[in-house]
């Protein structure tokens, strides 16, 4: 009689296009599950946004996939590599952005990153990477001098360096003015045109619109949506909204795909007459997301 | 560390630059050494708590007690002065600062800053790590030191050891000293709460150890117990080592049990030495993996 063995699956030869592959991801705290079956799936080349509430899981998926925590049960492959016995070599593949952090930073900007660049075989230049993230003119000043924003920049350009092929970026631009965000985007956007490989967990919807090309949301530790981000939600949640004060003074908004025909149908209903505070709206990332996770969070309660 | 300017522009312009190797752990490590060097001098804490202070409280104890005039334990024997029944229990200091209470702080900040565990999160080796602070507090040390003897030398005219033997001992003790304090600072380094606290945890134990051990007290004046607890500790070997190395052979006579004994020196100070070792493995978590 054989004994029936499960077929492990094989993570020593994943497919050579996947930089990460995750399946059925856990991870629990004592009786508190913080990541409840994650599958994840992020082609080489491409940036993946993870989107959620702050405690949904999604840090504490980041960290497993950068080898900082273990994962109670799963199978997770970085690069190919389980992150559990991810090497020297395997780090030096990787940039890791952390969410934000409060180092005690004496060292020069330059210093802290022609050191950091020995640590990595083909290092980018070291001039480069300072002009990239716009620090010239901080070169050599102290990292704990810096502003908030800027120390960011010390911590992207850390994480760039080492040339990675994957890049982890969780929260990256905390503490950037708007000009600095533009250009962050463009340094990602630089990033990714040379084939880099981007993990970004934001708050912010716009930049994960800006920059993703697919994005999952996690929501008390599972995915409830993830695609493309020009087609998260579904075509419901992405039908534009007409809104409109009636000639009775009522508020009103109605879906429809054809809102140029609505309006003009408005327009015709009221003799010629301009509809009150007419607006129509193509919903955003954010009101997108925002409904997905009302409407999961609604679903919770109810079966609750 | 700069790769050859043909191969990153020509040949592999548009090809995966052909796959470089990481420099080694130790090459690293060395290179570590100035950077944490560096970061030392930078910090005024670092400066002046560990730095200067053993320089610092050699000169104000030979002010303040120097006018009780030299000091003589067998009547007839030799005498030195105020300052030099003080030197070595600074030297003595010295090692400890720069080993256990540096350490500790330092550690302890990076920890709590987010330093580690961004380290961790890189392709740089603990062992590169560890090479780099342990250079770190030997080469500041020595120059603690060298700051040390020269200031009492040049300042407080303070007659330095003449005999080869003298040197031997300091050769041998200092080393070994100041890796057991090094260690011990790795271990000491987890029980702060937060980087902010580091110091408050850290210095008043330190402060205690050295007014216990014969640091800024004369062993031989402290009760009986007080120099009991103290023999457990490693510093009241460090600086009965030193004292043995600096003072007359007739100064013997105020130590416990009225002979140097290098032998127990040498033993207590091995001992602890394994015991840093094993309690910073213990201790240390380069990764959190788990909290």
């Amino acid at each position: 009689m054989t004994p029936e063995v499960p077929m492990p699956t094989t993570l020593t030869n994943p497919d050579a296009d996947t930089a990460v592959r995750v399946r059925g991801l856990v991870k629990t705290y004592g009786n508190t599950t913080v990541v409840n079956g994650i599958d994840i799936d992020i082609a080489r080349g491409e940036t993946f946004a993870l989107l959620g509430p702050n405690g949904a899981g999604k840090s504490t998926t980041v960290e497993i996939l950068e080898g900082f925590r273990h994962r109670t049960a799963g199978e997770v492959s970085v690069l190919g590599t389980d992150p559990v016995h991810g090497g020297l070599d395997w780090k030096a593949r990787l940039g890791i952005v952390l969410q934000s952090s409060n180092e005690i930073a004496s060292h020069t900007v330059r210093e802290q990153l022609r050191y950091t660049a020995q640590l990595y075989p083909n290092p980018r230049r070291v001039e480069d990477v300072i002009a990239a993230v716009g620090l010239q003119s901080k070169a050599t000043s102290r990292v704990a001098k810096l502003s908030g924003g800027q120390r960011r920049r010390v911590d992207v350009a850390l994480s760039i360096i080492g040339r990675p092929e994957l890049l982890f970026l969780d929260e990256p631009t905390t503490g950037f003015d708007p000009e600095a965000r533009q250009e962050f985007w463009q340094l990602i956007r630089d990033l990714k045109d040379e084939g880099t490989t981007i993990l970004l967990t934001t708050h912010y919807l716009d930049e994960a619109a800006q920059l993703g090309d697919r994005a999952a949301i996690i929501l008390d530790g599972r995915i409830i949506d993830a695609g493309k981000i020009t087609e998260l939600g579904g075509p419901e949640a992405r039908t534009p909204v007409v809104r409109w004060i009636d000639p009775d003074g009522v508020e009103r908004e109605q879906r429809t795909l054809q809102p140029a025909a609505l309006v003009a149908s408005l327009v015709a209903e009221g003799g010629g007459a301009e509809p009150n505070r007419l607006e129509v709206i193509q919903p955003s990332l954010e009101d997108i997301y925002l409904a997905l996770v009302r409407q999961t969070k609604g679903d919770l309660n109810d079966n609750a | 560390m700069t790769t050859p300017e043909v191969i990153r522009g020509s040949r592999a312009a548009a090809r995966r630059v052909p796959p470089a190797r990481r420099r080694s752990i130790i090459a690293v490590g060395f290179s570590r050494i100035i950077y944490e060097i560096l970061g030392y001098f930078r910090s005024p804490d670092t400066v002046f708590f560990t730095f200067l202070f053993p320089i610092i409280m050699l000169g104000v104890l030979t002010a303040a007690f120097s006018s009780a005039g030299n000091v003589n334990p067998v009547p007839g024997g030799p005498s030195v002065s105020v300052g030099a029944t003080y030197l070595p229990g600074m030297v003595a200091a010295g090692m400890l600062l720069s080993g256990m209470q540096g350490l500790a702080i330092e550690i302890a900040m990076e920890k709590s800053g987010g330093t580690l565990k961004r380290l961790g999160g890189s392709p740089l080796s603990p062992v590169s790590y560890f090479i780099g602070k342990f250079g770190c507090v030997f080469v500041t040390g020595l120059i603690q030191l060298t700051a040390l003897l020269l200031f009492a030398w040049a300042v407080l005219r303070i007659d330095l050891p003449t005999s080869p033997e003298a040197w031997l001992t300091i050769a041998w003790m200092f080393p070994l000293g100041i890796a057991c304090a090094a260690f011990l600072g790795i271990a000491l380094s987890s029980v702060p709460r937060s980087g902010k606290s580091a110091t408050a945890v850290v210095i008043p134990v330190m402060l205690l150890l050295q007014f216990f051990s014969g640091v800024y007290l004369q062993f031989h004046v402290l009760p009986t117990w007080m120099q009991n607890v103290s023999s457990i500790f490693p510093l009241k070997w460090m600086a009965q080592g030193m004292r043995a190395a600096f003072l007359p052979d007739g100064f013997k006579v105020m130590e416990q049990g009225e002979v140097w004994n290098l032998g127990w020196v040498a033993v207590w100070l091995a001992v602890w030495l394994v015991g840093g070792i094993i309690l910073s493995r213990l201790t240390f978590r380069w990764l959190r993996r788990d909290t």
